[in-house]
């Protein structure tokens, strides 16, 4: 891979990645700079300064989930367990309420309600009306159901997935990403951000491969 | 690098991991490989044009699909008297041939969810390929009863939608519960599945030259970044997904049997039938992976990741689990006897002895006697043995179903309703036809999408893991 980059275009841009006609605007919004490397010890140093030295808007782009880099890089825990678990506690309540609901007729029901949503005395083989054990099988299946929806697409909306563009998909370098390398990415928004600075401060970590500045 | 055959030969240097010394780890992945290459093993496969084995392989699958599909049409449009199925015998091949194959697609849950909550990181290199046949199998599965109701354009009546007869499903029936259990059980594997191919499908987006692979595994990769936020999440999610799919999975096929336990017919009326499904859907299953894992280990260029470690232990499962099937038959027949009950006493001699005797003891020959060869080191050395092991449970659990329903229902408490069932030109063809259908999709599967999951793979590398200089380097 190439050596560290160095800044060709101008100061307030930060080093340009392509070839002059790419970045003809000195004034384009910067993204941030991204630092590449080929290893988890690096990256995970390099999280570890970045956190320490104040910033805040830092991410790794990793082929796979590098342990130890949520406390490099102060992620939270997600609140996905508990959306998960009150999800499953609706998708309970929904079965037995379908259940109890659909085979007797105790539950009240408006006046106005159309003959075809109402529920009835259902009664079959001699079974109670309230048939809990028999029931338990549909309302344990939604409960699953719905808390496994839950995350799938919980997981997904939170990491506000699907986002088919980004400005890191520019980068012909980032590719790598999703294959052999890792990438701290520091937000052009993060308050310590200065183009120069920063870029010095990418470009002396530990093992860095390149350093890229990304447009938005 | 586009071809793996160089980065093949080059690994050759340690195959071997099977040694079972408690002083040394196994490696789970064999060879020198290392994120690069791991990575392009697997997506040279999705990128390189097919083989011409893939085409023959193909083109066989899908005119038995299409020949599959041709007859449902004729099914649907005579009716299912074109079907062997009789009074007594109302359930026959289209209850086993369902069973058969949502008992096949337990293996890829149990794979990808149990033992991922019991960290049993041999599974990352086969746990994509188990969920694809989970997924495969329940489509096939899926279709059985959907004929069975006569009028498969009514069976939207299944699911509880207010309709103009205003009457609701019956939630008492366990074949309500099938619904119930089989919908939930399909579509959860089906997004567990596709959320752990995301950043796998990012991985091939990268690679991707043709506009239309970047478009195509673009959209369907959602834009994923690796962000480190993204894997937390993501990490979290698969743990909750596992949590979720272990019970979930023994609750599909103790539903299944339900189908029958709760029946009053002898044979069917036995408590053991939730435990003894379950054991019965793992061995077929784990049967029908290393069915389809020891070809495309040869012919994929896979034998890193898939290696003879992962054949083994599957082997082991797979006897294990028969085993647990052989004590589930000897106990019926203890119970029978035991329970001092006429009717119970007389089907089951009827079963070793009786009008489907040959059911009985293919079942048990298959199931019970082949398998045992596993036992024994040099049996699960050898692929061609462990091969021969697992057709016999691929055969053995179908008649293991027929024996069951056929049987049962052929000889049921009143003389005077007994008849004996045989099957017609559509009941075999359907049951062939549906491995079509199972193997069309599954060599799609294996020419468009990761085989193997990328991204769990390159974690149990050895390089995956910090070696503790991290703070130092600072």
């Amino acid at each position: 891979m190439s050596a560290p980059h160095s800044p060709h275009g101008s100061p307030s841009a930060g080093g340009c990645p392509f070839a002059a006609g790419a970045c003809a605007s000195n004034t384009a919004k910067v993204y941030g700079q991204i630092a590449e490397f080929d290893n988890v010890d690096d990256i995970l140093s390099a999280a570890n300064k970045a956190r320490k030295a104040g910033y805040t808007k830092i991410d790794a782009h990793t082929p796979f989930p590098v342990h130890g880099i949520d406390g490099a890089l102060g992620i939270k825990p997600t609140i996905l367990p508990w959306i998960c678990l009150c999800m499953g506690l609706v998708g309970m309540t929904t079965g037995i309420l379908l259940t109890t609901y659909c085979m007797a007729d105790w539950i009240p029901h408006p006046s106005w309600l159309v003959e075809n949503f109402k529920g009835y005395r259902f009664l079959i083989s001699g079974k109670p009306m309230l048939s809990i054990p028999a029931y338990i099988p549909p309302i344990f299946e939604l409960t699953i159901m719905f808390s496994a929806y839950t995350a799938v697409f919980g997981m997904f909306l939170l990491n506000r997935l699907p986002t088919l563009s980004h400005p890191l998909f520019s980068s012909a370098r980032f590719r790598r990403a999703t294959q052999d390398r890792f990438f701290l990415a520091i937000e052009a928004e993060d308050a310590q951000f200065e183009a120069k600075q920063t870029q010095a401060f990418l470009q002396g970590m530990h093992g860095v491969l390149a350093v890229e500045t990304i447009l938005d | 690098m586009s071809h793996p055959t160089p980065q093949a030969a080059a690994v050759l240097t340690d195959r071997d991991n099977t040694g079972d010394d408690p002083r040394s780890r196994a490696p789970l992945i064999t060879g020198t490989n290392d994120f690069t290459s791991v990575t392009d093993i697997v997506a040279s496969i999705a990128e390189r044009k097919p083989t011409l084995y893939w085409w023959i392989a193909f083109g066989g699958a899908a005119t038995l699909c299409g020949f599959f599909f041709s007859l449902l049409g004729y099914l649907v449009l005579t009716g299912i008297g074109i079907w062997g199925n009789n009074q007594p015998v109302a359930w026959a091949f289209d209850i086993i041939n369902f069973v058969f194959w949502i008992g096949i697609g337990h293996a890829g849950t149990l794979i990808s969810a149990v033992l991922f909550l019991f960290r049993q990181n041999w599974r990352t290199s086969i746990n994509r390929f188990a969920e694809a046949m989970t997924i495969f199998a329940v489509c096939c599965a899926g279709i059985f009863p959907a004929l069975h109701v006569g009028r498969p354009w009514l069976a939207y009546w299944l699911f509880p939608i207010p309709n103009q007869m205003a009457m609701w499903a019956q939630y008492r029936s366990p074949l309500l519960w099938d619904v119930f259990a089989v919908s939930t059980y399909a579509s959860v594997s089906l997004f567990f599945w596709y959320a752990g191919m995301v950043p796998d499908f990012a991985t091939l987006r990268d690679r991707a030259k043709s506009r239309i692979g970047q478009f195509a595994y673009g959209v369907v990769s959602l834009g994923w970044n690796g962000s480190a936020r993204h894997w937390h999440r993501f990490e979290k999610a698969y743990l909750i997904l596992c949590g979720l799919c272990t019970p979930l999975v023994f609750s599909v096929h103790s539903v299944v049997s339900f189908d029958f336990a709760t029946a009053q017919l002898p044979g069917w009326h036995t408590t053991i039938f939730p435990p003894y499904f379950v054991a019965g859907a793992i061995y077929g299953g784990f049967a029908m992976v290393l069915t389809l894992a020891i070809p495309c280990r040869e012919w994929f260029g896979m034998k890193d990741l898939i290696t003879m470690r992962h054949i083994q232990n599957m082997a082991r499962v797979m006897l294990a689990t028969g085993l647990m099937v052989c004590y589930a038959y000897a106990m019926e027949f203890f119970v029978a006897w035991y329970s001092g009950s006429h009717f119970e006493h007389s089907l089951f001699l009827n079963r070793p002895f009786g009008n489907h005797r040959w059911g009985f003891w293919a079942m048990f020959l298959l199931n019970c006697s082949g398998p045992q060869l596993l036992w024994f080191k040099w049996a699960r050395n050898n692929l061609w043995v462990i091969m021969a092991c697992a057709m016999c449970v691929n055969a053995g659990m179908w008649f293991e179903r027929y024996v069951i329903i056929a049987t049962s229902l052929s000889r049921d408490a009143l003389p005077s309703s007994w008849a004996q069932f045989s099957p017609t030109w559509v009941d075999l063809s359907l049951l062939t036809g549906s491995f079509g259908l199972f193997f069309t999709l599954f060599l799609l599967f294996l020419k468009f999408l990761p085989t193997i999951a990328i991204a769990e793979v390159k974690t149990v590398l050895p390089q995956s893991h910090a070696h503790g200089h991290a703070e130092e380097a600072h």
